[in-house]
């Protein structure tokens, strides 16, 4: 179980109002995607979802009850860099979180028990294609390795969302796609909520079940930091008719025109 | 003909010019050397080769008549002791208040402003305070040095600390990390061999600091045996002396290097540098 239910939330600093009067509902199990132009405030509602930023006003539920002021084991989260430890080599990296659950002292474990972690770890390593890599550090990965490698070390405290920050951003066109199908089975095999902000909205229609498009509906032209951006489309993807899919396309391309002016 | 730009040196041409400039000063010392000496065969001020071989195979190779020691040695093992015990001490109390300064927002409200202050005071306007609490024994001089680079070695840790990706620091956290085994299984091993930096960049004071404690107060060490011969313009014992202490710390400084890197195999591919 992980609903997510957002009831008017508000994000502001100072004077700099971020996103307003946000709703939304998100079922168990959906593939979010979330979509807009830069510093239209995605990541500020990612992290407020992690835990690292907290909302001004209104509500933002996990199952029911008001989600954690921390980031903690229930969510996983991807960056787009610095997602991994680079003092850690592949095995030992996705071995942590579990080392960190079982000994609480050290954050390290030996003998039986830390052979099953391996074990475990190993298994996971596989499952995202990395099995041939086990004992190389961080720094001697590409870009696609390091990104499966951050993937399987969120997976193994089988958490219930998984938050991905552009995680393919900085990735080759061919890389990436690979990146889709891995993430894609990962998704139907553990059923896990996905929250994914990207710059790319056909990856954003290709991936997702619900398509979350962030954009300010109202504008000052004297004071841009007036009115925050809220959630001006949101789309169950796969079931929405090709006119609606133009329009966001439209929407997007100007939003980026005016920006770029 | 290439532009002088993009012109490099082979190992072999490396090698020489480096050593160029070595040979340079020897030249030049011993040609002006031979010249006073030609005048006044007495001169002290600038020894010949044969004065240096004697000065040094007297203090290096035969026991001391007063006490039966062997001079050069008893003097590099006490200054040695001072300087790894001072060292020591600091990067450990570096270390430690360095990364709970760093990592852990109450603690540095707390305490950064007060090592602020502290890092400010002139270690060696303190040293007289440091003889009186002390006294004229080793700590006194230990003590000179632990003050005067861990304030330099707190912060260095700090600033690292501050300094790492905040995407590992939520990443852990992500991973089930309470605040200790954050610091344990991430910010220490992440720091450890940015201290060994901070700890080669400190040597050179942790030098000054030792000599100069031992020029006022001690009774053997290689600075005090310095400051000693001073005294009869020794400049046969002074030269050999300074050039093993130059060697003593280069040592040190390529064994640090040499520590980091086999320690810490994954540091030097993560700046970036070449393996």
């Amino acid at each position: 179980m992980s609903d997510i239910k957002v009831k008017n939330l508000w994000k502001e600093y100072g004077d700099n109002i971020v996103l307003e009067n946000i709703n939304l509902d998100v079922k168990t199990g959906e593939f979010v995607t979330l979509v807009g132009a830069s510093g239209c405030g995605k990541t500020t509602f990612l992290k407020m979802l992690l835990g690292t930023e907290q909302p001004t006003r209104g509500e933002l539920l996990l199952n029911g009850a008001p989600i954690a002021r921390e980031p903690g084991a229930d969510r996983g989260i991807v960056f787009q860099k610095y997602s991994v430890f680079s003092h850690l080599n592949v095995v030992e990296n996705v071995m942590l979180g579990e080392e960190l659950k079982e000994s609480p002292l050290l954050g390290r474990c030996f003998g039986k028990r830390r052979r099953t972690i391996r074990e475990r770890a190993i298994a996971l390593l596989e499952k995202v294609g990395l099995d041939h890599a086990l004992t190389k550090y961080p720094s001697e990965l590409s870009g696609g390795m390091q990104q499966r490698l951050a993937i399987a070390q969120a997976l193994i405290k089988q958490p219930q969302i998984l938050l991905l920050d552009e995680p393919f951003g900085a990735l080759d066109p061919g890389i990436r796609a690979d990146m889709h199908d891995l993430i894609l089975d990962i998704w139907r095999e553990t059923k896990i909520t996905i929250f994914m902000i990207t710059h790319d909205l056909s990856e954003g229609f290709s991936l997702g079940t619900q398509l979350l498009v962030f954009d300010k509906q109202r504008h000052d032209p004297d004071q841009p930091n007036r009115y925050g951006a809220s959630i001006t489309y949101d789309i169950p993807v796969g079931r929405s008719e090709k006119q609606t899919i133009n329009n966001i396309q439209d929407t997007l391309m100007t939003q980026q025109a005016k920006q770029n002016d | 003909m290439k532009r002088l730009i993009n012109q490099r040196p082979g190992t072999l041409g490396k090698c020489l010019l480096g050593l160029l400039p070595f040979v340079l000063i020897g030249i030049v010392y011993f040609y002006f050397s031979s010249e006073r000496l030609a005048i006044n065969p007495n001169d002290k001020l600038m020894p010949s080769m044969q004065s240096f071989i004697d000065a040094v195979s007297y203090l290096a190779f035969e026991p001391s008549k007063r006490t039966g020691d062997y001079v050069l040695w008893a003097d590099t093992a006490a200054s040695l002791q001072r300087l790894g015990l001072g060292v020591g001490i600091s990067a450990l109390t570096g270390l430690i208040i360095g990364i709970l300064v760093g990592i852990i927002p109450l603690v540095r409200a707390g305490i950064a402003p007060v090592i602020t202050i502290i890092s400010l005071v002139p270690p060696l306007a303190i040293l007289p305070i440091l003889f009186i609490i002390f006294g004229l024994g080793e700590l006194s001089k230990v003590m000179l040095i632990v003050l005067g680079i861990t304030p330099f070695l707190i912060r260095d840790v700090q600033l690292r600390v501050m300094a790492l990706p905040q995407e590992i620091i939520i990443k852990a956290q992500t991973l089930g990390a309470n605040s200790w085994q954050l610091i344990l299984r991430v910010v220490l091993p992440q720091v450890l061999p940015k201290l060994i930096d901070a700890v080669r960049l400190s040597l050179g004071s942790a030098w000054l600091f030792l000599i100069a404690a031992e020029a006022i107060s001690a009774t053997e060490g290689l600075g005090y045996r310095i400051f000693l011969v001073r005294r009869y313009m020794s400049m046969d014992i002074i030269l050999p002396y300074v050039l093993w202490i130059t060697l003593l710390a280069f040592l040190m400084d390529f064994l640090l290097r040499r520590l980091s890197k086999t320690a810490f195999p994954w540091h030097s591919t993560d700046q970036g540098e070449s393996k």
